[in-house]
This record gives C-alpha cells, sequence and structure tokens, in this order.
C-alpha cells in the first residue's frame, strides 16, 4: 500500500553510525599496535605519537569518505537534517560532554602525578574514543526509542 | 514498546484521506525528513507546536483535529 512505505535510517542517523563506528575501529588498529608493544618495550620507547595521530586523522578521512558514499547512494536525503536530527544530536553531544569531563579526570591524575607522557595521552586518547561510542549510543537510541 | 509521549495523531488517516498522501510528500510539504514523519505517527516523537501546526496546514485542518492529549491520567 503507498501510504506506509519502508523506514530507512535517515541522513544524519546514518552519520552517526559513521562517526561511532570509524571511531571504534580507528581506535582499535590504534590500540591493537602501541598496546601489543605494552608488555616488551619501556614505555618511554614506544612511538606511539605517529600512530595516534594516524588513527585520529584516519578516522575523519575514513567517515568523511563513507559520508560522500552514503550521500551518492541516496542523493536525494543528503545533508537533510530537521528539528528532530537538532535534538538528538543536541541529546548526545550533552551526555558526550558528561562523560568527556568525567574522563578527563584521569589523565589530569596522571599529569599531577607526574606518569610519562605515554600514559597521560593515550588516557586522553581513549576519553575521546569513549565520549565518541557513548554520544552516538545515545543518539542512535534516541532515534530509536523515541523522546 | 512503552510509548514516550502521550500525544497522539491522526497523521496516517488524514494522508489516506488526502489522495493516500505518502509519508515522503509530507515531509517535502512540512519541510522535515521522511524519517521524522514515520517516528511522529508511530508515537515516537512528540513535534514542536511550530511543527505540529506546519503538519496541520498541510491538510488543511485545525490542530486537534491532527494531534490529541489525553485529558485523563
Amino acid at each position: 500500500m503507498l501510504y506506509i512505505e519502508r523506514n530507512v535510517m535517515s541522513f544524519e542517523k546514518k552519520n552517526t553510525w559513521i562517526y561511532g563506528l570509524t571511531a571504534v575501529l580507528s581506535a582499535a588498529a590504534y590500540f591493537a599496535i602501541a598496546g601489543s608493544q605494552i608488555p616488551t618495550t619501556p614505555v618511554t620507547q614506544i612511538d606511539y605519537i605517529v600512530p595516534m595521530i594516524a588513527a585520529i586523522a584516519g578516522s575523519i578521512v575514513l567517515s568523511i569518505l563513507a559520508i560522500i558514499a552514503v550521500s551518492i547512494a541516496a542523493p536525494s536525503e543528503a545533508d537533510k537534517r530537521d528539528e528532530r536530527d537538532r535534538l538528538v544530536n543536541r541529546r548526545g553531544d550533552q551526555v558526550g560532554l558528561y562523560v568527556m569531563s568525567v574522563l578527563a579526570i584521569v589523565p589530569l591524575g596522571l599529569a599531577f602525578a607526574e606518569a610519562e607522557h605515554f600514559w597521560i595521552a593515550n588516557s586522553l586518547y581513549l576519553a575521546f574514543v569513549v565520549t565518541a561510542v557513548v554520544s552516538s549510543l545515545v543518539k542512535i537510541t534516541t532515534y530509536r526509542r523515541g523522546f | 514498546m512503552v510509548r514516550p509521549t502521550r500525544v497522539t495523531n491522526d497523521i496516517r488517516r488524514l494522508r489516506f484521506e488526502h489522495t493516500e498522501m505518502t509519508q515522503a510528500e509530507l515531509a517535502d510539504k512540512v519541510g522535515v525528513t521522511r524519517q521524522t514523519i514515520i517516528a511522529i505517527e508511530q508515537g515516537r516523537y512528540s513535534p514542536t507546536l511550530e511543527m505540529a501546526f506546519q503538519i496541520a496546514l498541510a491538510f488543511g485542518v485545525p490542530l486537534e483535529h491532527v494531534f490529541q492529549y489525553p485529558d485523563k491520567e
């Protein structure tokens, strides 16, 4: 019947999935590389800076490419957002801000304790990743359950 | 699933009565995404007053013909 249509994801919801997944994938790749060296190499000698920058840049590039692919696949829906999308985004970002505020205590504490830069940088990066994942999950759940 | 809003609506019926208007057509008239119209129809999203008026205008009916709110707890 014409008046009930298939419920496909909105452009913004697809973006939310892309943002969350690319954050997880890039972080998993980074921690697999840097983390695997911890048991065998002193942390002062682990080259984590280049892999971390590569993971962050890779995540941004990957998400841009995915958004371009999604836009090409459904050009009529591309870049469409409305009040519901803005409210969902606001809710997710708000929770993300709370999570980041709490998690930022860890690198701050490590800096106060004069821990190695490796641990401070990695705990901060992990905080960003967790924030991105939680924020994305809140948005996806809000889209699904409604409000 | 528990409905997150107590606001109910007759959008689906009104679309049917208006030459079987599709969700996409209504979304275009109101200037929102089709998924938002679906969410409103399913009671998963309670629109702002402004969007509610725009939906009523799209059907050419008063607001209360589109949206209802139960008067009992």
